[in-house]
């Protein structure tokens, strides 16, 4: 080909105008601030909002809402890795109570199996072994006990299926090898099969972890004093309904927020030696005398 | 002399696929033995039941004089713990067709797993020991980098190196060419004759004739479940007896 005919065909290309989706754009932007007026412009003090925004008892049912979240997430994972694992056991009986335990806790609505372990002692007064021990079941059963086992129990059934599905993920090959160098399967759960399940269980946890947060608010109704029932408690005092629900809005967006950044760099950490480019650099630097 | 590796009437069935017929094997300290034969002749198998990946169902496999998977008594056998056989496996180390290294590991982290965390040794010895196995592989400068960062060549040498570094006293080598790019095939090739010509106790399943010919000190050639003719690379490479092993060997050659 000669050199003029190659000038020739250094075509050059126009962007295209999209003038439909800029125009949808804009209406959605104009909608937004619309929206927004109508609050500023509602009745809402406004003022009643920023003064109970860090108020005493919003504080403290801000730090309810957390530990919850973190108790009741921590005792699903427990038991979610237990029955997950319980699930793929050898013995039929082992694996039939994970099917049962799963099937019978995700099948009832969280906030049922709340009242459910609140209400306990209404069929057993008491609880222990035998006459040796005895406890009135009313004292043990606080409202964080009953939070905590309601949200944490029925979260473990969900945790289980997560966690299976990323043990199912991992290849056969990667236990083999571990057994082969003698690792004991305990062992082979712990150091290389669970960690390389991460990466697919912690994306789905991270989203469970944020739906905890939210779920812990079902925790009012045993009278476990998380955020949602605090700004509800001052509410029935000052009257103010709306300013303090937004109070408690805020709260949870800011708790959602964080988690999700936290989630972030979490997931980062599982995933290492699949970011095989982020590595190498470092590779380069440091290898070793 | 007491055999190192030991197959006495071997069986395995796989449902109602009997894969594995009255095997019969014996190898020696130092020795070096090929298994070649066609594909689905239970090679693998064999391998896998020598470090009881798989149970066989009649006969027993031993191991330095000790039965696998099974605590004598008298004249029964019990089955051993968990536990018991994860330490029958550190005498004989295994590198697989498709590697398995662990990903979320650094190859430095592959090589050092089992001393540190099965054998109980300390980390910087281990350190040491796992560096010196790289150099032997040709690896060092790869030890910080992750197994998605390497060659399919270099991670195979990886996974040998991880093998090694339990000092076993045979490895088994289940085609470790086979997943390779032809153009990689050597450097593993060439790991296994310094390993063999270091006096390594190796059984190395292969289609690698030129391999056989010469490292191996013994080639079995196995057909449908059964080991059909045994011998120096020379009788059966040159002057086979059997006419399966004929065939085969004029077919791959
Ligand atoms: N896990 C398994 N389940 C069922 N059958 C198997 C399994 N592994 C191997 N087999 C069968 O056992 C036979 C021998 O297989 P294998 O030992 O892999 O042969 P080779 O390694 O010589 O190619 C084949 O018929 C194969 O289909
Ligand atoms: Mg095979």
């Amino acid at each position: 080909m000669s050199q003029s005919s190659a000038s020739e065909l250094r075509l050059e290309v126009v962007p295209p105008k999209k003038i439909g989706t800029n125009l949808l754009a804009a209406v959605c932007i104009l909608l937004v601030l619309l929206i927004a007026r109508s609050f500023w412009h509602g009745q809402i003090e406004w003022s009643v909002v920023k003064e109970n925004l860090f108020a005493r008892p919003v504080l403290i049912g801000l730090i309810s809402t957390i530990s919850m979240t973190f108790a009741a997430m921590g005792l699903g994972i427990f038991l979610g890795v237990g029955a997950a694992i319980m699930r793929m056991s050898e013995n039929r009986v082992i694996r039939y109570i994970a099917i049962g335990y799963i099937w019978l806790f995700r099948g009832v609505p969280a906030l049922l199996q709340l009242l459910l372990w609140f209400n306990l002692a209404l069929i057993f007064p008491t609880i222990g072994f035998g006459d040796t021990f005895s406890v009135r079941t009313v004292d043990v059963m606080t409202p964080f006990v009953a939070a905590l086992l309601g949200l944490g129990i029925q979260q473990g059934a969900y945790t289980a299926e997560v966690v299976r599905a990323g043990i199912l993920s991992i290849d056969k090959g990667q236990a083999e090898a571990a057994a082969a160098i003698g690792m004991t399967r305990f062992r082979t759960l712990q150091r290389i099969v669970l960690p390389q399940a991460m990466r697919v269980i912690v994306p789905p946890i991270g989203n469970e972890t944020i739906g905890m947060i939210k779920l812990t608010s079902l925790a009012s109704v045993v009278q476990y004093s998380e955020i949602l029932r605090k700004v509800q408690e001052v509410y029935y005092v000052n009257s103010r309904v709306i300013e303090l629900l937004i109070v408690a809005t805020f709260w949870y967006m800011v708790l959602v927020t964080i988690f999700s950044i936290a989630q972030f760099y979490i997931e980062r950490h599982f995933s290492q030696g699949w970011g095989a480019a982020r590595t190498s650099e470092k590779t380069k630097a440091e290898v070793p005398a | 002399m007491k055999p190192i590796i030991e197959a006495r009437q071997v069986q395995k069935h796989f449902g109602q696929n009997h894969v594995l017929k009255d095997i019969e094997f014996a190898m020696g300290k130092g020795e070096v033995v090929s298994i070649i034969g066609p594909s689905g002749s239970g090679k693998s198998t064999f391998l896998r039941c020598i470090n009881q990946l798989e149970t066989i169902d009649g006969g027993y496999i031993s191991v330095n004089g000790e039965i696998v998977g099974y605590r004598r008594q008298g004249n029964k056998l019990y089955h051993l713990s968990d536990r018991e056989v994860a330490r029958q496996r550190q005498a004989v180390g295994m590198v697989f067709q498709r590697f398995n290294l662990f990903p979320h590991k650094t190859v430095l982290g592959n090589v050092i797993e089992g001393p540190v965390v099965v054998q109980r040794r300390t980390v910087a010895e281990s350190k040491d020991e796992a560096m010196a196995l790289l150099e032997t592989v040709g690896l060092a400068e790869k030890a910080l980098a992750y197994p998605a960062q390497l060659s399919g060549g270099q991670q195979q040498r990886v996974a040998i190196a991880r093998s090694l570094a339990m000092k076993p006293d045979a490895m088994l080598f289940d085609e470790p060419t086979s997943a390779l790019d032809p153009e990689l095939v050597g450097e593993v090739l060439g790991v296994m004759k310094t390993l063999a010509a270091m006096g390594t106790t190796m059984i190395v399943v292969t289609h690698e004739i030129g391999f056989c010919r010469e490292v191996a000190n013994r080639v079995a050639f196995m057909d449908q479940g059964r080991i059909v003719e045994e011998g120096s690379p020379d009788d059966i490479l040159k002057s086979p007896k059997n006419q399966r092993v004929r065939s085969f060997v004029s077919a791959v050659l």
